[in-house]
């Protein structure tokens, strides 16, 4: 199973037709598929909470949106998710790179891991946590179910669900 | 002039359109000269103005105006840049430019020191810059919406507001009707 190829098709299964990045090396395949895709627009951002601010207009003009982004962003965009995602009760689901969980080479980026999971429950954003390459199969229910409530909702994708780090 | 002269002034020309107010007195001021349906108030969230109008004007086709400031702008400076290399022409950006961050006591911007943020929109590679004094807006403005480029408006004018009361209303009913204006 190609997972950037799951990732993406159920997106696109799910009507998600706009789709902001801010890369990391881990989301490089998957950023790759979403670009190449005639069904999405793909719009890069430079910074995270600004990629939210794309997302909730294009929601607002109809389209379905998602963000793909690295866990660090969290520490970047937390006024924007409770000011604006939030606030205004908008749907937005990130697919998120868990950088500083197992198989993480950088140490600095377990500085922010170790704080993800409870930044993200003291948002009380719902929040899905890929480890094992078969985890993926639950992304089309989770997408369904962010649609439903109109939340944003964290998927954190570890080194370990990509396969591993690379090369480094 | 300052904002909320120049917003009373270019009411008329906003009402039949989407507009994405930035946060604080902008959207205050706006409320209350012509409050409908195809306004958007942020109520929180400073910078994203640009973003929102953005993201609305990509996904759909009708006009789309983001009233943006000085202040916000420098604190989402990487806006320019998607603005630029993703741009529509059912977008405008309207930059109004005091040189002060308004809704927190008029503190000097660095736009209003050194920094040119019509240069700026040009150097991050938008087409259309159009740098106007506020008695001169209206028509500027009328003719970027009215056009199939996509403009960012700069209107340098004076720093000064006026006293409003904060915006009440529901953000999500804020949002519903907007919603609701889209798809009209």
């Amino acid at each position: 199973m190609n997972i950037h190829k799951k990732i993406v098709d159920d997106l696109v299964a799910n009507d998600v037709s706009f789709v902001t990045t801010v890369p990391c090396k881990q989301l490089a395949g998957v950023i790759q598929e979403a670009e190449a895709r005639d069904e999405i627009f793909h719009i890069p951002s430079n910074k995270e909470d600004e990629g939210m601010g794309l997302c909730a207009g294009a929601f607002m003009g109809g389209k379905r949106p998602a963000i793909i982004m690295q866990n660090t962003a969290i520490g970047v965009t937390i006024n924007t998710l409770a000011t604006l995602t939030q606030f205004y009760r908008m749907p937005l689901p990130m697919i998120i790179s868990y950088r500083g969980e197992l198989r993480e080479p950088v140490a600095c980026q377990v500085e922010m891991a170790v704080h993800t999971k409870a930044l993200l429950a003291q948002l009380n954003i719902p929040t899905y946590h890929f480890h094992w390459k078969d985890d993926v199969q639950e992304f089309d229910n989770i997408l369904k179910y962010t649609f439903m409530c109109n939340k944003p909702v964290a998927i954190l994708t570890d080194a370990n669900f990509w396969g591993g780090y690379g090369d480094q | 002039m300052i904002r909320s002269e120049i917003l009373k002034e270019i009411a008329p020309i906003l009402n039949p359109h989407l507009v994405v107010c930035n946060i604080g007195l902008p959207s205050q001021e706006l409320h209350m000269i012509d409050d409908n349906e195809r306004n958007f108030y942020m109520l929180g969230t400073m910078g994203l103005s640009s973003s929102i109008g953005f993201g609305l004007a990509l996904a759909q086709e009708k006009p789309v105006i983001s009233i943006d400031g000085d202040g916000s702008v420098l604190t989402n400076l990487g806006t320019l840049p998607t603005i630029a290399n993703n741009a529509v022409g059912n977008y405008t950006l309207l930059i109004i430019d005091n040189g002060s961050y308004g809704s927190t006591g008029d503190q000097p911007t660095y736009a209003g020191m050194k920094t040119n943020l019509t240069d700026v929109a040009r150097a991050c590679g938008c087409d259309n810059v159009i740098e106007v004094q506020d008695k001169d807006l209206g028509p500027v403005l009328q003719e970027a919406v009215d056009s199939d480029q996509m403009t960012i408006i700069v209107c340098k004018c004076d720093s000064g507001n006026i006293k409003l009361p904060v915006i009440t209303m529901d953000p999500v009913v804020i949002r519903h009707r907007f919603m609701e204006a889209v798809k009209a």
